[in-house]
């Protein structure tokens, strides 16, 4: 039995189930990462002193972090519009690229982590750290599991372009929406903690 | 039983059979996507950790009505770490209390309501096959096993045992208590990540897969409130989960989001940064909780709506008012939180803003109340089992409403915070409102889910005994209240002198909760009994009008055979002119 509604847009509604179910789990993804800069705001201002960002963390490795992200978001539009005009091989090419700007961005997440663990700082060490670790381990698990989704999109996924290839399309959609909102966190992320 | 409905149900011409491939037990039982058998997995999941919550109470109220005083037979398999020589360990009280509520709310109630109606009825009653993502609802169910078994295993982890800090977890008491707590962290972002994955199903569903011509004011009352409880879990959760990660924080990292600097534990200064805010929790934690309050109602009020309607055999009165209320309520809902918390000093001004929201937000609430009342006018009531609970939910449920309105306000709420009263007001609105509610759901849905119809007799017994022992159990608790004892005590306030006039009230409520539990066999005896034994019953043996009906019980994978309609609104009962009482949506 399918569920209609999966690959054609309802009339009424103008939307299919997917697109629905994304924007819907953005909202509470939003809520989520909302909660938590909500929380930051609450213990800083409560804070006697606060330290300023650069001095604590490594803003130049973040600055290239942010141009990597920034890029992968170009490269996902480009893997969808290539699906778009009907272009596989284009996709899997900008698809790949997307894959691989995130694992670049989480190696270099792994250097400052690692730098900082060296250094003694701690999640322990202080609350300015402790939110820091907070939101960009979940921040880094949000892109990692961006990641999963479009190495599957990439790889086994891709079956689905020759039986169904407006199907697959939406799907490499949602997952684009996803990915960008991964960068639009870090966007925020990236100002608040690491140059205010 | 005559079978009306069954004639547009069943298409004479070519009826069309979603044809499926045969699955193996595993699949059509276990690992099903039919929101069907995915709904009865939550229902009876629900139901188990109902009874299972209500276990660990019967036992907290031993101690309460007779504190100190020794069960051997009880100690010897709890162990001397809970019960040594039978005595009730503090301790182990509090890991009772907490789990209680944890249990009754995350792993009963919401699975029950939420997962296990939502899952059921929606999908029939708006004509849909299935949910949207039925392999995301099946993947939902198995987040809240995986959360239920860490629940579970926290009592018999070797040290500490399950969590002590209330179901609400409290910092900085949850940061530093026993290991206990971390399983309950990880437990509830189990049951969050449950929570989220079935509230976006249930919204894409009722948007896209509504049958043609269902518009949203044609919603049977019952698709709105689960409807509007989705919105309210799938963005009210987050901020808990958030929370969440930060106790886990706090407890495995060292971390300081909610210890404040300089606290002293046992005479011992605590080692961590500190800085952290504990009043943060509260916020984040109430910020869901609240809005938690009306996912347990919102639920049941659909039920209630949905069976008043049709045993009345009368429209619902003010049905538009009534939606309007629904969701209008599901906003305030977002902006009431901070009224669980008048005695952390958060100051006048803020205080008023929450009180004004509370009172604003007993209006929806009220409308509603009112609109199931006022539908009993001038109808002709089937008073049969679903009816009965459906009715008693009315008073009960305005108790419990009404009883909260001092505590809402901020100068009443000063003397009555965090005492029995408290418990009194929210188990009226939860036990004897909601429980009543699910439990009227449970004997007007039966048919639908086996084909057969409960016993009745044994219905109205449990229906009786469930009415009378749930006011014995909780009308005293507003004495006790009223009086001054807190409800944090293991001996019930026995310790306290001021306690000793209201501590014989103890009795009466524990002998009311273990009759109650008595009440309940007849229930899970005809729950089994009637799967085989049942009166069996046609497809609409309610003579309803909303679109479940026209599935055959119980229904295929699929649900109709034919793609259903609706012509009409959802209440279409005793029309003028008609020729019966009521003319079902799905009917030309």
């Amino acid at each position: 039995m399918d569920i209609p509604y999966t690959v054609e847009i309802r009339r009424d509604t103008g939307l299919t189930n997917g697109k629905i179910g994304i924007w819907l789990f953005l909202a509470s993804e939003v809520m989520l990462f909302g909660a938590l800069f909500a929380s930051y705001i609450v213990i800083r201002t409560g804070a006697p002193t606060w330290p300023r960002g650069d001095t604590m963390l490594n803003v130049p490795l973040a600055t290239v972090n942010t141009i990597v992200l920034i890029s992968s978001s170009v490269t996902m539009v480009m893997a969808w519009a290539s699906l778009m005009r009907g272009r596989f091989e284009t996709f899997r090419i900008y698809m790949g690229l997307t894959i691989l700007c995130g694992l670049a961005f989480l190696v270099i997440k792994y250097f400052e982590y690692s730098a900082h663990f060296h250094e003694g700082a701690l999640p322990s060490t202080n609350n300015f750290l402790a939110i820091y670790f907070t939101l960009t381990g979940l921040h880094g698990i949000h892109v990692f599991g961006g990641m999963a989704v479009n190495a599957y999109f990439w790889g086994p996924g891709a079956k689905l372009w020759k039986e169904n290839p407006t199907w697959f399309t939406n799907r490499v959609e949602h997952a684009g929406l996803f990915w960008h909102f991964v960068d639009l966190v870090w966007i925020f992320l990236f100002p608040t903690l690491y140059l205010l | 039983m005559s079978d009306p409905g069954a004639v547009a149900a069943h298409p004479s011409h070519a009826p069309h059979v979603a044809h499926h491939e045969e699955l193996g037990f595993w699949r059509k039982y276990v690992f099903s996507t039919d929101h069907k058998v995915i709904g009865i997995q939550y229902a009876v999941t629900g139901l188990l950790f109902l009874l299972f919550g209500f276990s660990l109470m019967m036992l907290m109220r031993w101690n309460l009505a007779y504190p100190g005083a020794a069960i051997p037979w009880l100690g010897a398999i709890l162990g001397p770490s809970r019960m040594p020589g039978g005595t009730m360990l503090p301790e182990f009280y509090n890991e009772l209390g907490a789990m209680h509520g944890t249990i009754m709310v995350f792993l009963g109630v919401v699975p029950l309501a939420v997962g296990g109606f939502g899952n059921f009825v929606l999908p029939l009653q708006i004509g849909a096959p299935d949910m949207a993502f039925p392999k995301i609802n099946m993947l939902s169910y198995w987040c809240l096993f995986l959360g239920g078994i860490t629940m579970l295993a926290s009592f018999v982890i070797p040290a500490g045992g399950a969590a002590q800090s209330g179901w609400t977890s409290y910092t900085p008491l949850a940061d530093i208590a026993g290991s206990g707590q971390t399983w309950w962290l990880v437990g509830m972002i189990f049951l969050i990540t449950s929570s989220l994955l079935g509230a976006l199903n249930f919204i894409t569903t009722t948007i896209q897969l509504r049958a043609k011509g269902l518009t949203f004011m044609r919603f049977p009352f019952f698709v709105w409130a689960q409807f509007v409880t989705a919105f309210l879990l799938l963005l009210a959760f987050p901020p808990l989960e958030a929370a969440g990660v930060m106790q886990l924080m706090d407890r495995v990292a060292g971390t300081s989001f909610f210890l404040p600097s300089g606290l002293v534990v046992s005479g011992q200064a605590l080692t961590n940064a500190g800085g952290g805010n504990p009043l943060l929790w509260q916020h984040l934690f109430w910020f869901l909780a609240h809005p938690e309050v009306y996912v347990l109602i919102l639920p049941g009020m659909g039920i209630v709506a949905e069976i008043i309607a049709n045993n009345t055999r009368k429209p619902l009165w003010g049905y538009r008012s009534m939606v309007y209320s629904l969701v209008f309520l599901g906003f305030m809902s977002f902006i009431v939180w901070a009224h669980h918390m008048f005695m952390t000093g958060m100051g006048t001004t803020m205080a008023a803003f929450f009180q004004t929201t509370t009172m604003i937000i007993s209006i929806p609430s009220v409308v509603i109340l009112t609109a199931l009342i006022m539908s009993l006018w001038g109808g002709s009531i089937r008073f049969n089992t679903p009816m009965l609970f459906a009715l008693a939910f009315l008073p009960m449920f305005g108790i419990g409403g009404l009883t909260g309105l001092p505590l809402g306000l901020n100068i009443t709420d000063i003397p009555l915070h965090d005492t029995y009263y408290v418990i009194a007001h929210f188990h009226y609105v939860v036990a004897p409102g909601t429980i009543f509610a699910l439990m009227a759901g449970i004997y007007y849905w039966y048919p639908k889910a086996t084909g057969r119809r409960m016993n009745e007799t044994l219905g109205k017994i449990h229906f009786l005994g469930s009415l009378i022992c749930m006011n014995v159990v909780f009308m005293p608790m507003f004495i006790v209240g009223l009086a001054g004892v807190s409800r944090r005590l293991a001996d019930g306030g026995a310790s306290y002198d001021f306690a000793q006039p209201v501590l014989h009230w103890n009795v009466w409520s524990s002998w009311g909760a273990w009759t109650l539990g008595l009440f309940q066999l007849p229930f899970i005896f005809n729950f089994f009994w009637s799967i085989w034994k049942g009166e069996k019953v046609g497809d609409n043996p309610w003579e309803a009008t909303t679109i479940e009906w026209s599935a055959p019980s119980p229904p295929p994978h699929g649900n109709f055979l034919g793609a259903p309609e609706a012509y009409r609104g959802p209440y279409e009962y005793s029309v003028p002119g008609a020729p019966k009482d009521f003319w079902p949506q799905y009917e030309v």
